[in-house]
């Protein structure tokens, strides 16, 4: 059974005004349990608002989501379970911390979830292990930390409160090369050891194509693919059109395949195009 | 959250009352809050109102946000009308008890409501018709004299420019923050007061500590641009009178004479 199920959503901002806006039209979909998707989508495709509705932040103006079968909307005063349950990461969310250290902040969600005092300070320490923040640091005021910290801190914040889907949105934006890299490892090394289902939203096609199992292609509110990464990437003068790229590496490849040599196009990642090339000159 | 607010919001237009100088928009809109005071009977209180009515629908702005724009107000003004019919002297209408309905209680009643719903909407008229930088523009030019008991005007002006530009930021931050505290399962919405005012403490920190970031920020641009008070700075567009200006100040004499002419002719209202 799917974990997520979009049935024909559609949001409309500020219906019935001068300021209507659709923000998604019409959206199916359905994500398995345990898979790493990758929305991607130019500024304004409704990436945001998209992962939005998942956790029942917006409500959709028509149609329903599905979250392990049930109607998220069915019960709209328990809609923080669901909360729990779809833990959303914003862009930015070093912005969000405000307590006295970084463990209370951490333990915001399990605590608002009402767990047991042990579980908690369990969580808080798994939370803290999956992205990296050494204990000692847990003492200390999350407003001392630096920006790198600060955003593992927030991160963990979420992934604290153990959710079936973990949703993230531009989690790298702003870190430097070396940070970015460990930070996407540490998100997939959480993603295999937990099996839960992750949706990660980025600009940078490269962390994408690394990582997801399935690309979800947005433009203007409709989806335009949702299909494995190779697939996806393969119908590259198609993602331009829609304002995306494909990976460097599979652009060099597709440059090299045009210009006569031989090599496969389906690559998403240097190592692959490594061993390619490697085997064409033997 | 607050885009429902149209209680100071800039609409931009053609129309006579927006073409008006900033500052005699000011200085009228005061006059006109007197005048509303000053109306003393029925008779005036009714032309004052008209001519108030006459402003608004001169501004060509849909009559709809100003109702909006009074929503905000709505439960101040009928609880302070409905607890004035219970005040006042005169003949006695109604009894019950210590509850008693006298003629002037009415009086009052309807005069709280009709000059506090006029107040709103004759103000709503600055704003809605009034560029933030026009309006902060002739605040400073109006305040320049005080410049003599070495009041900093101009910074003052400025502040109020920077407070006004940043209110939709904030609001959308605030969003923001609450969206993710909410995600995390923070509840605003159900509990007692005091619950609900601890549930704010997640999200005022970081609104201000990012409040402080983004003031850092500002200052540093500005003073990269060379900013350094009001001293020698020029401006863009400049205030000028025209003939608008002098109209609407001939129409409004007219009005506030008339006003003084009915207080004196018909009795006053027993209170």
């Amino acid at each position: 059974m799917a974990v997520l199920k979009a049935e024909n959503i559609r949001l409309v901002y500020g219906a019935g005004t001068a300021f209507e806006k659709t923000a998604l039209k019409d959206l199916s979909f359905e994500i398995e349990k345990g898979e790493f998707i990758g929305i991607i989508g130019h500024t304004g495709s409704g990436k945001s608002t998209l992962v939005q509705l998942l956790n029942g932040l917006l409500r959709p103006t028509y149609g329903k989501i599905y979250l392990n079968g049930k109607d998220i909307w069915h019960e709209p005063k328990k809609i923080r379970e669901v909360r729990f349950k779809v833990g959303m990461v914003f862009q930015y969310p070093e912005y969000q911390l405000f307590e006295e250290t970084v463990y209370k902040d951490i333990s915001f969600g399990p605590v608002n979830m009402g767990l047991s005092e042990e579980e908690i300070d369990k969580r808080v320490r798994e939370a803290a292990g999956f992205v990296g923040l050494k204990d000692e640091l847990l003492t200390k005021s999350p407003f001392d930390l630096s920006g790198g910290e600060k955003r593992r801190a927030a991160i963990a914040g979420v992934i604290a409160m153990d959710p079936d889907v973990l949703i993230l949105d531009e989690p790298t934006a702003g870190l430097d090369p070396l940070g970015r890299d460990a930070l996407l490892s540490q998100i997939s090394s959480y993603h295999s050891v937990r099996k839960n289902t992750v949706l990660l939203v980025s600009h940078s096609m490269e962390d994408i194509a690394r990582i997801a199992d399935r690309i979800l292609v947005l433009s203007h509110g409709e989806k335009v693919m949702l299909d494995t990464a190779e697939n996806v990437f393969s119908r590259g003068s198609e993602l331009e059109e829609l304002g995306l790229r494909v990976p460097q590496i599979t652009r060099i490849m597709m440059l090299l395949r045009e210009s006569g040599i031989p090599v496969n196009t389906n690559i998403l990642t240097v190592e692959q195009a490594f061993n390619e090339i490697v085997n064409l000159s033997v | 959250m607050g885009r429902d607010i149209t209680l100071g919001q800039f609409m931009p237009g053609h129309s006579v009352i927006h073409r008006l100088d900033a500052r005699s928009k000011i200085l009228l809109l005061i006059s006109y809050i007197v005048f509303i005071f000053i109306a003393g009977n029925y008779m005036s209180l009714l032309l004052i109102t008209m001519a108030s009515l006459l402003v608004v629908l001169s501004t060509r702005i849909s009559f709809k946000m100003y109702l909006k724009s009074m929503r905000v107000i709505l439960f101040v003004v009928l609880f302070t009308g409905i607890l004035n019919i219970f005040y006042g002297s005169g003949e006695v209408l109604w009894e019950w008890w210590i509850i008693k309905i006298t003629q002037g209680g009415i009086n009052n009643a309807i005069f709280v409501t009709v000059r506090i719903a006029t107040l709103v909407m004759i103000s709503s008229v600055l704003t809605f018709t009034t560029s933030p930088s026009d309006l902060t523009d002739a605040i400073e030019r109006l305040l320049k004299p005080l410049t003599v008991f070495h009041i900093k005007v101009h910074e003052i002006a400025m502040m109020m420019t920077i407070a006004l530009r940043f209110i939709p930021v904030l609001l959308e931050e605030t969003d923001k923050i609450m969206n993710a505290q909410k995600a995390r399962g923070a509840d605003m919405e159900s509990g007692n007061v005091f619950k609900r005012v601890k549930a704010l403490i997640p999200v005022l920190i970081p609104l201000f500590v990012s409040s402080f970031r983004r003031a850092n920020d500002l200052a540093m641009a500005m003073e990269c641009r060379c900013y350094n008070g009001g001293k020698g700075r020029t401006r863009m567009r400049i205030l000028r009178f025209s003939g608008v200006d002098l109209f609407a100040l001939i129409f409004s004499l007219v009005i506030f004479s008339g006003v003084i002419l009915c207080n004196i002719y018909f009795s006053p209202l027993t209170r």
